[in-house]
């Protein structure tokens, strides 16, 4: 059976090595945040400018101004921090921060990670997403295997337009776990029940 | 001395012209100067270069601008969440330069620091180093070129005389890189506060890169995502 979302990011949470640092993308790699284990005191950034994220603040105590990158409220923890934009990025850039989890549209055998946009498609921006990937010690794809046409989303080459070249270290999909070593793809797990020949790569 | 503090919005804003480049802090709407958006929404200025993170986000902050086809260009890094700029650049009309948020930051801090350019490992390989020098260290970097403003508007939670200010949470954001990046800064605050209020080692930009400042009113803080324990 494939994961599901909660699978998926349920499964991320445990790749992390204890009191590291994480950026979480918008979407489904935000809920990788709720399966973190508390005991591994792991400090969350987001790129608005705080690290030290905990969860979603306690019914009417949200503030408008402490909000995380999806611009949702939040909470923080007692280790917590907060910083102006130019800081946030030094500290990706700078290779301070040691993973970072986002989506994609495709990853291909290189590490080579399209995520940002399909031209002729309506625009929404990189964001901080050209920065991470270029900058974070660690970076993790969560992304669904398949597109809607149902073709992988790992592939031999890239189409898209890239968001960083040589990137990405490791994939997280439905239907496991996979490391980009060396221009191939290497399995590290499995979903149960699923086999190598359902990941359809077309290498 | 002449005062920093001016008393109303009107006056602190006059002096805004068409054509001119302005840098709007906030990050969607979190920590945006809503009275003096309001106020140049009132101006009848045309022909705006915008630099702001998103352009106002929901239908709120800089999107009257858009609204009112204030805005000639804009800068930013992300259109998501703005369904009104994403209207203006599917119907092509507004220019955009979408700019990788730490690269976007950090030429807006160059600016106000004296630096001239720098190389980044961001976008290398990527249409946004199409045209950019590259330049091979650890890593292929390309050259990105210090970003400035005619006018910088911003918000901060405090704020005193000399225009020292403090910064309320995630608030901060662009803020102070903006305020230090434009020929003449324009900042309102929820509290203006005597001087000395704010203790020295707490200061989060130093006055020196404020020309004017003036208590703000009727502030909204509108949350776009609300998200609470059940």
């Amino acid at each position: 059976m494939p994961w599901t979302k909660e699978e998926m990011a349920s499964y991320t949470s445990t790749l992390f090595k204890d009191g590291s640092s994480v950026n979480l993308g918008i979407g489904l790699p935000s809920l990788v945040a709720d399966y973190l284990d508390v005991t591994k005191n792991i400090m969350i950034h987001s790129e608005n400018g705080v690290l030290g994220v905990e969860g979603r603040p306690l019914k009417g105590k949200a503030s408008p101004t402490l909000i995380n990158a999806g611009k949702e409220t939040i909470s923080i923890n007692q280790s917590a921090s907060y910083f102006d934009s130019s800081l946030s990025f030094g500290m990706i850039r700078g290779g301070h921060l040691d993973y970072c989890v986002l989506g994609g549209m495709e990853v291909d055998i290189n590490g080579n990670l399209a995520n940002w946009m399909i031209p002729g498609k309506k625009l929404t921006g990189m964001g901080g997403a050209m920065d991470l990937v270029n900058g974070a010690k660690n970076i993790f794809v969560l992304m669904s295997h398949f597109n809607k046409d149902g073709d992988s989303k790992i592939v031999k080459s890239t189409k898209l337009p890239l968001t960083g070249v040589g990137v990405v270290n490791e994939i997280i999909t439905d239907l496991g776990h996979f490391k980009v070593h060396n221009g191939r793809i290497e399995v590290a797990m499995l979903a149960d029940g699923v086999i190598y020949n359902d990941c359809k790569f077309n290498f | 001395m002449n005062s920093k503090v001016y008393s109303t919005k009107e006056e602190a804003l006059r002096d805004i012209k068409s054509n001119s480049t302005i840098m709007s802090g906030g990050f969607g709407l979190c920590g945006i100067p809503e009275n003096s958006i309001e106020h140049i929404a009132t101006m009848n200025l045309t022909n705006l270069t915008v630099i702001s993170n998103n352009i106002g986000n929901s239908g709120r902050g800089l999107v009257s601008w858009l609204k009112q086809n204030m805005i000639k260009k804009a800068i930013c890094s992300y259109v998501g969440g703005n369904p009104d700029l994403e209207e203006k650049i599917s119907n092509k009309e507004i220019e955009i330069e979408l700019v990788p948020q730490g690269t976007f930051s950090e030429k807006i801090r160059a600016a106000g620091l004296g630096i001239r350019a720098f190389y980044t490992p961001t976008g290398y390989g990527t249409i946004i180093a199409e045209g950019k020098e590259v330049k091979e260290f650890d890593k292929p970097c390309i050259l990105e070129t210090a970003m400035h403003a005619d006018y910088a508007i911003i918000k901060a939670q405090k704020g005193d005389p000399f225009g020292n200010l403090w910064f309320k949470e995630t608030a901060r954001n662009f803020s102070p890189l903006m305020a230090m990046a434009a020929d003449l800064t324009i900042v309102e605050v929820e509290e203006l506060v005597s001087l000395g209020e704010i203790p020295p080692e707490d200061i989060h930009l130093p006055g020196i890169f404020v020309q004017r400042i003036y208590q703000g009113s009727n502030y909204k803080n509108d949350i776009e995502f609300l998200r609470e324990k059940e």
